[in-house]
């Protein structure tokens, strides 16, 4: 016997009982909705991760230990930069992903360019911002509040870093393979990873830093 | 998506276009709305012009109110019948980080509380 | 030595000589296991068909497989401890140093829980859920086979630490503070952390993987409603792995920085706080209990309606207990740190939801009970352990429920009443739902059953050895034993303590029993063999199909037509399905989950010893080759009809 199995992604068999495939009387969904239910499952149970870390946060942010405290440190003319930043990559990730639907590659290219270079800034800035921290003697040693401080925006940080490597990753896949279905689908969960760091980075302003500075 | 037939509806990807509804008008008016609830949110806490133990509040609806527009206008998950599983996944996850969050905040509030603050207990 | 990090030749304990000799024992095991496969020639052969396979089957399979010799290890060490406290009163040392003990009974409940628990009901899961659905695989087959091999590279990773290095002094969650650096300065407790960071990932992934399967993936016509139970369950258990495994990432990942870092998150000083871990930890750890313990509920419900030759009583109140204890699961993790100082409106408040869970539990309990009333029974050995179920979960619910009156909990907590409570419920329910799902589907997954009377005399054996080894301890907490030591000065306490243990001695009879039983039954598979594909007259998909299922499953995907699919069609209440054959498409195998695992055990073991430069080789290694399956994974293999029609020829 061979070892290898049936892929029941290609169903169709929808024909004839009223239901859509994947609701029950359709049989298997197709691959691209099988691909994307699978990934958003994935960034639900990152987003409860992240849940953990700014539970953590919020637990151990007055716990400054005789150190600097949040509204000290911030700066948050450059955290709006930051923001602005995030929020307009999320903008030209979506019209690359217009692009890539329509494959006009040229565009696509130009478009994921756009979000990478914001991607980037966004990421010296941060990285700015931290070092500041560390070498004004606020490192994250310093105290639990600092703790769980670098951990939170580092979290949010690898995670932005990890998905440019993944855009670079894709482009190069467009330039070699074109836009196969399997690229198109692996283009569609960039997207969506793209647009949940920019939610998840919501609530880390909004907790972290605006609360941070009021003190 | 070529699969669909008639007007059946097909479960629908997340963040996953349907066909004609990818416009960049969506993401536009996205950017939009959320460049203001943005914008407020800072201006908000640097200003002064709101009744300061109101802020806390307003910051966490327009956060909320920000979260919805990104959900919405870029990862076009709406209330449509081809998107429940979708939504019904989102607000499991939802009700998870709420539960999660929630009750630690209430657990470690309380533990606080009842225990001899560190800071007192560092003092000779 | 900066080379090799903090690894040296100081790392394997010469000295303790219980663990050398089982090393020997192992290493001698492993190299002739290793040399009959190079010799016999079956290394092809075990390459094509299991190691790269990605079939939900056979990955179900070694899921169970992996389980079952980790149980070995795990009860290995329960055996002595059960044996070194039987003599460690007064005067008496036993023959565990302190040391070792502590090691031996945070290596015990890791074990147990991570990786003979969990991978047996992943892998029942795994192997039944698609047959159930009706479809030809999970939704995610490379990744699934990824899962199980993340999950194996955790196993392996903890086994090195009985070898090289040492396991965790810190008791099974390895609290802090006696888990941070400054109390536990050795490579122990990081052991621990990437172990279960490495396993969990897998797990991670594979309840997403079961999730989009059984939400995206069903036989046409297959609803919700029409859903076996054994699905639904599997349904809520993922789920919560998918909601509560990140928690415990997260939770770990603090801990790893507290001590590679030099963070302050439950240290005692810089404003760390410990009781945080253990809100946390709990976040994850009551979920995990649910996570276990719905997917034998839902055996259960499949072995007890098979054998009753009725439909489940009252199917949908079961879906909906199952959910109601799904979210529930998530509202009651403080009742595990009810001493920790929580005020009374905390204390009650969960206290109350722990005592509410147990009702759609009871549901389901007296859901089976009224199955098997007026049904037609027949006690084979699946049955056998069901019956067995019934009552000793039950006696295990109600002293969860003594347990979850705070005021009652602050009495008993840490005790051995504890210890017996918990073993209790995860032998009663979720080991036997274990064998019982094992004896079930085998005849299923290899075409022949598992010896009867061996079956039986495990049962016997199991469930005796288990009254006698836990009731003693629950005699044991009420006198005011704790839990976790290594001598104690009571000698009123020590004839418990030997009845325990020669509890723990008819328990190894048992697991003999089965060893004994999977020797008898592979010489004598032709006499046991299973034609009809359906040994059991069962009730639901995976048994429309020949033992063992071809890899497809199913050459037409079958219409579902209500709810008991294949007894409605026995009855002729549902048309055959008449549809032509069509061509199947199927992935090929992928070495991406074997090889990927093999570097993470690189990355991992580097971790634990601090090889700097072996982490950042073993980290690309992975990147390169998470690259070179984005760009060749090979497609997939289309079946023609005429080929189809040559291997099916029934179809």
């Amino acid at each position: 016997m061979s070892g290898e199995i049936a892929d029941p992604r290609h169903e169709d068999r929808s024909g004839g009982k009223g239901d859509p495939p994947g609701h029950g009387e359709g049989g298997p969904a197709p691959k691209q909705v099988t691909v994307a239910f699978g990934f958003w499952i994935f960034l639900l149970s990152d987003i409860i991760m992240f849940s953990g870390l700014f539970a953590s946060y919020a637990v151990l942010a007055p716990n400054t230990a005789g150190g600097p405290a949040g509204s000290e440190l911030f700066e948050l003319r450059l955290v709006f930069v930051e923001t602005l930043c995030l929020l307009f990559s999320s903008f030209t990730c979506g019209v690359m992903s217009i692009m890539a639907v329509k494959q006009r590659a040229g565009a696509t290219y130009l478009w994921a360019g756009l979000t990478a270079l914001l991607g980037l800034s966004f990421l010296a800035i941060e990285l700015y911002e931290l070092t500041h921290l560390v070498l004004e003697g606020a490192g994250p040693t310093r105290s639990a509040f600092l703790s769980a401080l670098f951990t939170l925006v580092g979290a949010h940080g690898l995670h932005v870093a990890a998905g440019l490597a993944w855009l670079t990753v894709m482009m190069g896949q467009v330039a070699t393979l074109g836009f196969t279905d399997a690229v198109q689908r692996r283009l569609l969960c960039f997207g969506l990873y793209w647009h949940a760091l920019d939610i998840i980075w919501v609530a880390l302003f909004t907790v972290v830093y605006l609360y941070g500075v009021m003190g | 998506m070529s699969e669909q037939k008639g007007d059946r509806h097909l479960d629908h990807a997340p963040g996953g276009h349907k066909e004609g509804a990818a416009r960049f008008s969506t993401y536009a008016a996205g950017l939009g709305l959320a460049l203001l609830l943005t914008v407020a949110s800072f201006a908000l806490v640097g200003s002064g012009a709101v009744w300061a133990p109101a802020i806390p509040i307003l910051l966490a609806v327009l956060a909320v109110a920000q979260m919805g527009v990104h959900l919405v206008f870029f990862l076009h998950i709406t209330s449509g019948p081809e998107n429940t599983n979708n939504t019904l996944a989102l607000a499991f996850g939802v009700m998870i980080v709420v539960l999660t969050v929630g009750g630690t905040l209430w657990i470690m509030a309380h533990l606080d509380h009842n225990m001899m603050p560190m800071a007192a207990m560092a003092k000779p | 030595m900066t080379l090799l990090g903090r690894l040296s030749w100081d790392a394997i304990p010469l000295h303790e000589p219980i663990v050398m000799v089982t090393a020997g024992v192992l290493f001698v095991v492993l190299l002739g296991t290793g040399a009959t496969v190079l010799l016999k020639g079956w290394l092809p052969y075990l390459w094509r068909e299991w190691i790269t396979s990605v079939d939900h089957k056979r990955i179900g399979v070694m899921y169970c497989l992996l389980a079952l010799v980790m149980l070995i290890r795990g009860f290995a060490d329960a055996l002595m401890m059960r044996s070194h406290q039987a003599m460690a009163v007064g005067a008496g040392k036993g023959f565990l140093p302190p040391d070792h003990y502590d090691q031996i009974f945070s290596a015990h409940g890791t074990i147990m829980i991570f990786f003979v628990a969990m991978p047996f009901m992943i892998g029942l899961m795994n192997f039944a859920v698609p047959l159930q659905l009706g479809v030809r695989d999970v939704a995610f087959p490379t990744l699934n086979s990824v899962s199980f091999w993340l999950t194996a590279t955790g196993v392996l990773l903890i086994n090195t630490s009985l070898v090289v290095g040492e396991f965790a002094r810190t008791g099974w969650l390895v609290y802090p503070p006696l888990s941070e650096r400054a109390f536990s300065p050795g490579v122990g407790v990081d052991y621990y952390l990437w172990a279960l960071q490495i396993s969990g990932a897998g797990t991670l992934l594979g309840g997403i993987n079961l999730v989009t399967t059984i939400l995206k993936m069903r036989a046409p016509g297959m609803r919700y409603t029409r859903m076996p139970i054994f699905c639904w369950t599997a349904l809520a258990s993922n789920l919560l792995i998918v909601a509560a495994f990140p928690i415990l990432t997260a939770t770990l990942a603090m801990l790893t920085l507290d001590r590679y870092l030099g963070f302050h998150f439950f240290t005692n000083e810089a404003g760390g706080n410990q009781m945080l871990f253990v809100n946390l930890i709990w976040a994850w750890g009551h979920p995990e209990v649910y996570i276990l313990v719905l997917p034998a509920f839902g055996v259960f419900s499949e072995v007890i309606a098979t054998f009753s030759g009725k439909p489940l009583f009252g199917y949908r109140s079961m879906v909906l207990a199952t959910l109601a204890i799904c979210i529930l699961s998530f509202m009651v993790w403080l009742h595990h740190f009810f001493t920790m100082g929580a005020g009374a409106d905390v204390n009650g408040v969960f206290g109350v939801m722990t005592m509410i869970i147990a009702v759609p539990t009871g549901v389901k309990v007296f859901n089976w009970l009224f199955t098997m009333y007026g049904g037609r029974l027949r006690f084979e050995v699946p049955m056998l352990w069901a019956v067995a179920f019934i009552p000793t979960f039950v006696v295990g619910g109600m002293t969860g429920v003594l347990l979850a009156v705070p005021p009652a909990d602050f009495v008993l907590h840490n005790s051995v009443f504890l210890v017996a409570h918990f073993h209790n419920v995860i032998i009663g329910g979720v080991l036997f739902a274990a064998f019982a799902g094992y004896t079930y589907w085998f005849p299923k997954a290899f075409g022949f059953r598992l010896h009867d009377g061996w079956g039986r005399a495990a049962v016997v054996l199991w469930v005796s050895g288990f009254y006698l080894a836990f009731m003693p301890l629950y005699a044991l907490g009420l006198m005011g034993m704790t839990r976790r030591l290594q001598h104690y000065d009571n000698p009123a306490w020590q004839p418990w303590l030997i009845a325990a243990w020669l509890g723990a001695l008819l328990i190894l009879g048992g697991i003999a029993s089965l060893a004994m039983q999977l020797y008898v039954s592979v010489r004598e598979r032709r006499s046991l063999a299973d034609e009809s594909g359906d040994p059991w007259d069962g009730r639901t998909l995976e048994w429309a199909t020949r033992s063992p299922p071809p890899p497809w499953n199913f050459a037409r995907l079958p219409q579902v037509e209500g709810r008991d699919a294949l007894a409605l069609m026995k009855r002729g209440e549902a048309e055959a399905t008449p549809d032509p054959l069509e061509p199947i498409e199927m992935p090929r195998n992928s070495a991406y989950g074997f090889v990927g695992a093999f570097f993470t055990y690189i990355t991992g073991f580097a971790l634990v010893w601090q090889i700097w430069w072996l982490v950042v080789l073993g980290l690309l290694a992975g990147f390169a080759t998470t690259l070179w399956i984005a760009w060749y994974q090979p497609g997939e293999r289309e079946i023609g009809v005429e080929e189809l029609r040559a291997l099916e020829p029934a179809a």
